[in-house]
């Protein structure tokens, strides 16, 4: 577990790089509605730790709305619940859970792993 | 070289005498079919260059260069089949032996012989005519002979304008007089007929196109015979006389009287020739002897010869078509033309002279406005048989087609003021075998067609149908045609901008300026679903900017910004950035190379100028990016944009400051250039080109908006570009002053960036913007939408509000908070950025640099350029 950054440190619909305890770079991204996720920040198609400078939205899915970040390399959408690229699901950047404690974010554990591009 | 050919039969040899546009349209057409490679096709011309465009000759005087008169691509002449010998005179056929023979005594033996030799020009025999100064009108070479003498003429007598008179007031002679004009010579046309384009027009229509054109300057003299030409001492024109013994002064004589077909070949190989001259052919093309055939203007067919590119083109397909065994056979020509002749519209289709028994005429003619309309209609006054136009041809592409057809309305409707004639014309269905393209000869079923095989947007129509490539007057018939066709197949024309945002950027960028709204939240409670994406946010960051709305990282507009935007630089491969500061047109002082190349080399960037006349420096991290910025703007510079979908650079030449031949100081206008459109947010990157000269070593045609300097002030040329798809910019205006100039480029920038889609670049605006070039001057120039104080106050607003974006991040701790690596540890560089070092400088390790990095064959530096000490273990590539 490592504390991360005062909450108002993420902004809604932004996301920020973090290391995690393990060294793992991980992008926190808070949502409109307040809601915080944290996923890999290294993105498997360009090999860059870039993730947490994409653009968070939503798309659809399968019929249904997911909240994603974009990739500013070659624009993958990845979806914020399970790390999964939208276009290939074999893909995931991994999800860590992530919390608001006494007013800082604290980063735990790696709950998906990351997959890369097969 | 052919004759070795012999024993590679059974290739049959096609040799085609004359290099024309029928003669390319022959070639392709038999490229495009001989699928099976039977025949290889060799095409001897006499002039210096490829098939080009004559009927777009005139355009030489608007500054373009012969090149783009050049027809098709060069890859028909790069096809192995096919043999182009340009400067090649045939001087001699031999049927018996199937061989023909060059001036040069080359001999090209051949299976069929195609004759394309086009025609002469025609020049009266009026005494005098051979006099210096006498020109015709009919090959690049002659338009570039005619330009020459009047310039020459222009330098010897500065004090008075050169003097032009056209011989014959058909279309040529219209043109020539246009040319004339255009070279700033006056213009006196002499027509023996009663009325101009006696061909094509009635007296009405002839009465009303004199009163245009007289009004543009041109001195017209219909029903006057010449007599002959002067010359007071020595061989040069000096002036006419005309039958009536009237005499006038004039230093130059256009000869415009019409062609004759180049049938002496025809001759003396004893083929059969008409009358009043053409070689006779029949339905399929084919003369007298079955191995030759004869097509374009040299051939006569039906009992006559045809003037006309289109009737040219048809015989062309039909002579490819009887080579590779086909049966198709000549339908008659079709006469219509529309054009513009000196400014003016003329359209002529049909039955114009209401030849067929028992036809009725509708006409509406208003000298106020100066347009005369009439049809001609059969004697129940259902069905449509011709018509003509002067003036006001706008209803020519709806009317055409429907020649022959029932009108299902008033007639009259079609021809009320107002472009109410084309709302009728074109609300009419066109039945699929209706000519939409004359020139061409594509129907109404070809473009839908084309639809339904997949073509998606006008572009994809024209390539494969070529409707609309040659003249063009055909374009707003086929837009609809194909608009109502996917709208009926069910192809859902989706326009959205992407899922979050029903409409495409053009009507999402009036919405949000009519509604007055300034942020992302309202913008998606009213016009979108969702929360947006990463194609609708920047889309509407973009918008906002371009209207104004403050800097681009304030408040919620930082959460639309895509990477770029977002940090104020450029993202690269391995997810640092490109730093690129402005350098106004190019300019720059030693002290400011020497700041650049300190901050580069203190942070180790590597450097590498631009084709914008700039500087970028690659690999920094995103949290360097403000210490190298407070460097940099200390220093005087400020942010180039090279980031955003917004103005990138103005390049130019040194101009006349330095420049032996400049004519213009092209460095000052860059620069002024420059800073007014900096930071001007656009539907996608902007760039401009200003030349000293008619050199053009800015290469400013290659850019959204060329400025070319003239002795006069400068000609200004839009909707260039370089990449994927190159486009030269069209000349918009000539010879603006200063102020002219930059109201021009405002008020073009600013109708662009309101009305064209996302991504789109100015040249495809302009190949789509309803009326092409003619229609952005009258938005521009003649204030046609009543916009022009609209465009002009968003760009005083503009140039007002602009402010260097990187100076503002410097001065605002909660924008600098974005340059962070890690949130949690501000001074930890990203361990997995690594570089080599080749030719002097860094670029980033691939993932084969690392491997042998980890095995001790090559050394890597970390971003701070340090030696990485390797362990193999750190080093591997993830995944």
């Amino acid at each position: 577990m490592s504390v991360v950054c005062p909450v108002e440190r993420v902004r809604p619909e932004r996301a920020v790089a973090a290391k995690a305890d393990d060294g793992a770079q991980v992008a926190i991204v808070r949502t409109a509605d307040g809601a915080l996720h944290a996923v890999g920040h290294y993105d498997p198609y360009a090999e860059a730790n870039v993730i947490a400078r994409g653009i968070v939205g939503t798309a659809t899915v399968a019929g249904e709305v997911r909240d994603v970040i974009q990739s500013p390399m070659y624009k993958q959408a990845f979806d914020l619940a399970t790390g999964r690229c939208t276009s290939d699901p074999d893909v995931t950047l991994g999800v860590w859970d992530v919390a608001e404690e006494d007013g800082m974010i604290v980063l735990r554990n790696n709950r998906i792993a990351p997959s890369g591009v097969a | 070289m052919s004759e070795q050919i012999e024993q590679a039969r059974p290739r049959e040899r096609v040799v085609v005498i004359g290099a024309g546009m029928v003669a390319h349209r022959f070639v392709e057409a038999m490229r495009s079919r001989d699928d099976a490679g039977r025949f290889d096709i060799t095409v001897l011309g006499d002039e210096p260059r490829p098939p080009y465009d004559r009927v777009a000759l005139t355009s030489y005087f608007t500054g373009r260069d012969p090149e783009d008169l050049n027809l098709g691509g060069a890859e028909l002449w790069a096809d192995p089949r096919v043999t182009l010998a340009k400067r090649t005179e045939v001087t001699d056929v031999d049927r018996n032996a199937k061989v023909v023979t060059t001036a040069k005594g080359v001999r090209h033996p051949y299976d069929h012989l195609v004759l394309a030799t086009g025609s002469y020009a025609a020049v009266p025999p009026v005494k005098g005519n051979d006099l210096q100064g006498c020109f015709v009108y009919r090959t690049i070479d002659d338009v570039a002979a005619l330009r020459g003498y009047v310039e020459e003429l222009r330098a010897a007598h500065p004090e008075r304008p050169v003097r032009g008179a056209v011989v014959g007031g058909g279309l040529l002679g219209l043109e020539a007089a246009g040319a004339l004009q255009a070279l700033g010579a006056e213009s006196t046309v002499i027509e023996f007929a009663p009325r101009l384009m006696p061909l094509q027009v009635d007296d009405g229509g002839g009465q009303e196109l004199r009163r245009l054109i007289d009004n543009l300057g041109v001195e017209v003299r219909t029903g006057t015979a010449t007599q002959r030409v002067l010359a007071k001492r020595g061989r040069r024109v000096t002036g006419m006389e005309f039958a009536d013994g009237e005499k006038i002064d004039v230093d130059v004589v256009v000869f415009a009287t019409g062609v004759r077909p180049r049938d002496e070949l025809a001759r003396a190989a004893g083929l059969e020739v008409g009358e009043r001259g053409g070689v006779v052919v029949d339905d399929r093309c084919r003369t007298s002897d079955e191995s030759i055939h004869a097509i374009g203007e040299v051939a006569c067919i039906q009992g006559r010869v045809w003037g006309l590119v289109a009737p040219g083109y048809t015989m062309a397909e039909i002579a490819a078509d009887a080579l590779l065994g086909g049966e198709s056979s000549f339908p008659g020509a079709d006469t219509s033309t529309k054009l513009k002749l000196l400014g003016v519209d003329v359209a002529s289709f049909g039955d114009a002279f209401a030849t067929t028994p028992g036809a009725l005429e509708v006409v509406y003619s208003d000298s106020v406005t100066g347009s005369y309309k009439k049809l001609v209609v059969s004697d129940d006054a259902q069905t449509l048989l011709g018509g003509i136009l002067v003036g006001d041809a706008s209803a020519y592409a709806g009317l055409r087609p429907l020649v022959g057809r029932r009108l299902g309305a008033d007639p009259s409707s079609f021809i009320v003021p107002a472009g109410a004639g084309e709302g009728a014309a074109s609300s009419l269905e066109l039945p699929d075998d209706a000519a939409v393209c004359s020139c061409n000869n594509v129907s109404a079923g070809q473009i839908r067609s084309a639809v339904d095989d997949g073509a998606s947007n006008l572009a994809d129509v024209k390539s494969c149908t070529k409707a609309g490539t040659s003249c063009g007057s055909c374009l707003p018939i086929v837009k609809k045609l194909f608009e109502s066709h996917q709208e009926k197949a069910g192809i859902a024309v989706d326009r959205s901008l992407c899922e979050h945002i029903p409409m495409p950027r053009s009507e999402l960028f009036n919405a949000i300026k009519v509604a007055g709204l300034a942020t992302f939240s309202e913008i998606m409670e009213r016009f979108g679903t969702g929360r947006g994406c990463d194609i609708c946010k920047p889309t509407i960051a973009n918008i906002l900017a371009s209207l104004g709305g403050g800097h681009i990282l304030a408040g919620e507009q930082s959460t639309l910004q895509d990477s770029n935007d977002h940090v104020l630089a450029n993202l690269q491969k391995d997810g640092t950035y490109s730093v690129v500061p402005r350098i106004p047109g190019g300019e720059i002082t030693p002290d400011g190379l020497l700041v650049i190349a300190q901050v580069a080399k203190d942070f180790g960037l590597y450097t590498k100028i631009t084709g914008g006349q700039r500087i970028d420096l690659f690999g920094a991290r995103i949290d360097q990016l403000p210490a190298i910025w407070k460097r940099l703007v200390d220093a005087g510079f400020e942010s180039g944009h090279a980031y955003g979908k917004s103005l990138r650079t103005v390049k130019s030449c040194v101009g006349q400051s330095w420049c032996r031949y400049g004519v213009q100081d092209s460095v000052r206008m860059a620069i002024d250039l420059e800073l007014r459109y900096r930071g001007l947010r656009s539907p996608h990157k902007l760039k401009l080109g200003v030349s000293g000269c008619a050199r053009e070593c800015a290469e400013a045609r290659g850019k959204d908006a060329g400025v070319i300097a003239t002795e006069n002030g400068w000609n200004l040329y839009v909707g260039g570009n370089g990449g994927a798809t190159p486009k030269h910019a069209q000349l918009l205006a000539q010879d603006l002053s200063d102020a002219e100039l930059i109201t021009a480029i405002d008020r073009f920038f600013m109708y662009y960036v309101s009305t064209a889609e996302r991504l789109q670049r100015t040249a495809p605006w302009l190949e789509e913007l309803d009326g092409g070039i003619e229609r952005l001057r009258e938005v521009i120039f003649d204030d046609a939408l009543g916009l022009c104080d609209d465009l002009d106050a968003m760009m005083t607003h503009h140039v007002g509000a602009y402010a260097d974006e990187w100076r503002e991040v410097l001065e605002d701790p909660e924008k600098l908070a974005q340059f962070t690596g890690f949130v949690n540890d501000a001074t930890d560089a990203d361990p997995d950025l690594l570089y080599v070092v080749e030719r002097e400088q860094v670029r980033p390790a691939t993932a084969d640099d690392r491997a042998r990095a980890a095995a001790g064959e090559l050394d890597l530096v970390d971003s701070e350029r340090r030696p990485v000490m390797v362990a193999g273990s750190t080093l591997e590539v993830r995944a």
